[in-house]
């Protein structure tokens, strides 16, 4: 074990306390800080020694952060936490436009907001305090920080419960996607494998004294491929995508069922990575969750842009060792279809396989007469309905067959 | 030599490296060393991660062991392996030379004569110079099981070999971890190490930076590449250029006798910087002389 210096701390550890109630912000401001890493940082603290604030910041942010997106909240907390014991009062300008007087509509910096709730949420005023404010009385509403158009768009699944739909789900939720797997570099001991494991034979061999009896074998194993699913969840596709969802909510949790990991996007106007949210057992719960995470439900539809930020943020993340992509939309979109049609392009150079359902090819006579969908078409491998469970079940059939390619050389002749 | 007692010295003793770093990787770097936890690195390709490793090595003249992670990577190349075909040969001659002791010979054959010991097994290992330096790079490449046997290796610096046991290390070697960010690395392993993002280094840092590393390039020309790569860096490119990119880019500059950049001359060179088609004909034609200007003009003095 590393030998840790002595901690020297003062008689009366505030400073240690500080440290901890920090770290409980900085939990309820979403970031995973178990005790350990308290500890932790007040020993790193203790290393550093408490000379300079930027030092002070550098350790605490070594301990408490382990993700780029959590360094912005950090920041914020740390900004408004260590700057004044009373914080409140901070907080209470910041948040409150009569209390703020002069300095006028001031745009809240990134992560603001959640720094400030997870510093205010269940805070009950120290009572000494409120004296000096002459007993003022404070009254909060943390709900009032969230702008009533995103309260008006973040979704009720609950209204979606007529008979067809509730079974239709029940249907979906049972199916899965079945893949072929592939082959990875790792070996696997198999009885006639294509090659030698010299070192089984060998261990085999010294439990006999030095005698080979017969030459192990093994293979490569095998391993599954990742699905990326990419969902529009805008206002033309909302009826269906939400059902879609749950399919997908099965999909990510059939154990078993093939796919090494499911990881699942929904976009509109910008791109929300909802992984995180499928992977909640019940379904209702991973719906509501995903609904909050994504508040562009049931708005327009911007894909290139939201293709362009997959491609640049999250492609070389999710789809490093070969992911299937499913693209879920109806492809109407008005923005530059030059720009749409490279990201197409770059998506489907970095994806084993590139499969849209287009829940427009349920009418009969579809032409591919958007300009979004000439722009996308070319650049798919396969192209299919997604409407009903049949064609749900058509793809789960074919996802892993290379020669499929759906309707696309049909629609392609029509271009 | 010992490890530095404060920021200071560790700032100073990556300089001393060629190694310009700002006082906030200091600090974690200094953590680490005090601490004696595992440093874990993430950012940008190209903005120097490995490259701390090398330089805390040189610096503190301690041996460096690279573990290069890759799909794939198993505990037979990371940590040891035993040595089949020599203990096959020493099989065959203990039968031909008729000995008999079989126990004599089993304990012979998974003995350190026939294990080949890999980084992990190396950094375990005690140094005449102190603990070593032990780079685990891109660690995002690796498949999950073996980020989870890591675990036991950062966090308590022992490895387990069935047949000699527990080897533990005398004192932990330096560990630093970089990750590229191609995928999340699991927590667990994350908990076990100071965590630090290294960003791209602002203007003043990354003109000392190339003054460092290309110290041919006049200080005109530095300051103009460094605010060219600046410049780029806000465009919206699909691959932003790192640090690595500004040093070979000015070397390429050298070699080519530019003391002046022209648009001309970036038009040639500009596989050093963008390593993506997409970016390249993105900065074809006035492109590069908009950002050229406006990198000259940021420069100009206020």
């Amino acid at each position: 074990m590393p030998e840790l210096p002595p901690l020297s701390l003062p008689e009366t550890p505030k400073l240690a306390q500080n440290i901890t109630h920090f770290a409980r912000a900085l939990r309820k401001a979403g970031l995973p800080i178990g005790p350990g890493r308290i500890v932790d940082a007040v020993q790193a603290v203790a290393a550093a020694g408490f000379t300079s604030r930027r030092d002070f910041y550098w350790a605490l942010h070594a301990c408490f952060v382990s993700k780029p997106e959590h360094r912005l909240i950090f920041s914020q907390v740390f900004r408004l936490y260590w700057r004044d014991p009373r914080f409140l009062e901070h907080m209470m300008a910041m948040l409150l436009p009569a209390v703020r007087g002069v300095q006028e509509d001031k745009p809240a910096d990134l992560g603001e907001k959640r720094a400030a709730e997870a510093l205010l949420d269940g805070t009950q005023p120290d009572p000494e305090h409120i004296d000096d404010e002459q007993g003022t009385e404070i009254e909060f509403d943390a709900s009032l920080t969230m702008s009533a158009a995103e309260k008006l768009r973040s979704l009720d699944f609950e209204q979606m419960s007529t008979d067809e739909v509730a079974r239709a789900k029940r249907v979906l939720s049972q199916m899965t996607l079945p893949v072929q797997p592939l082959h990875s570099r790792r070996l696997i001991a198999a009885p006639g494998g294509p090659r030698p494991d010299w070192r089984r034979t060998l261990r085999a061999a010294s439990r006999q004294g030095g005698e080979i009896q017969d030459i192990a074998r093994a293979k490569r194993r095998i391993r599954w491929p990742n699905l990326v699913v990419i969902c529009d969840i805008s206002g033309s596709m909302s009826q269906y995508s939400r059902i879609i969802l749950h399919f997908l909510h099965a999909v990510s949790n059939a154990q078993g069922a093939g796919w090494a990991k499911v990881h699942a996007f929904t976009f509109g106007t910008r791109l929300t990575n909802i992984t995180r949210h499928l992977a909640q057992r019940d379904v209702d719960a991973a719906l509501a969750a995903a609904g909050t995470e994504a508040q562009d439900w049931e708005g327009g539809t911007r894909i290139g842009e939201c293709l362009h930020e997959f491609n640049r943020d999250w492609s070389r993340r999710v789809m490093g060792q070969g992911a299937v992509v499913l693209l879920i939309t109806d492809g109407l979109d008005r923005d530059d279809p030059e720009a749409l049609a490279r990201e197409m392009h770059r998506l489907q150079l970095s994806s084993r396989r590139l499969i849209w359902l287009n829940p427009l090819l349920r009418w009969e006579g579809f032409a591919p007469k958007a300009q979004g969908i000439r722009a996308m078409l070319p650049h798919v491998d396969s192209f299919r309905a997604g409407h009903s469970i049949a064609s749900i079940e058509d793809l789960a059939r074919v996802i892993s067959n290379p020669e499929d390619h759906g309707e696309k050389q049909r629609l392609m002749a029509l271009l | 030599m010992q490890k530095p007692d404060t920021i200071e010295q560790v700032q100073a003793l990556l300089t001393a490296q060629g190694y310009v770093c700002g006082r906030a990787l200091a600090v974690v770097v200094f953590l680490a060393l005090r601490l004696g936890r595992p440093l874990f690195l993430e950012g940008e390709a190209g903005v120097g991660k490995t490259e701390i490793a090398k330089a805390l090595a040189a610096g503190l003249n301690r041996r460096l062991i690279r573990l290069q992670c890759y799909e794939g990577l198993d505990a037979s190349s990371a940590v040891y392996e035993w040595n089949f075909p020599a203990q096959m040969i020493a099989i065959r001659t203990a039968e031909a030379a008729g000995a008999a002791d079989r126990g004599a010979l089993q304990a012979e054959l998974f003995s350190d004569e026939f294990l080949i010991e890999r980084p992990l097994l190396q950094a375990m290992r005690p140094d005449e110079h102190g603990a070593p330096v032990l780079l685990i790079d891109e660690l995002d490449r690796t498949d999950e099981p073996f980020e989870a046997f890591l675990l036991e290796a950062l966090s308590d610096f022992q490895v387990t070999i069935p047949e000699l046991g527990t080897i533990q290390a005398p004192e932990p070697p330096i560990v630093i971890l970089t990750s590229n960010r191609t995928r999340e690395v699991h927590d667990a392993l994350k908990r076990r190490c100071l965590y630090h993002w290294v960003d791209y280094p602002d203007f003043q840092r990354e003109v000392e930076i190339l003054q460092a590393r290309a110290p041919q390039a006049s200080a005109k020309l530095s300051r103009e590449v460094v605010a060219f790569v600046q410049a780029l860096r806000t465009e919206d490119l699909f691959k932003k250029p790192g640090v690595a990119e500004t040093i070979d880019w000015a070397n390429c500059l050298l070699a080519l006798d530019v003391i002046d950049l022209s648009p001309e001359v970036i038009a040639d060179t500009l596989g050093a910087i963008l390593k993506y088609q997409d970016d390249i004909t993105k900065l074809q034609g006035s492109e590069a002389k908009r950002i050229l200007d406006q990198a000259r003009a940021s420069l100009a003095p206020s």
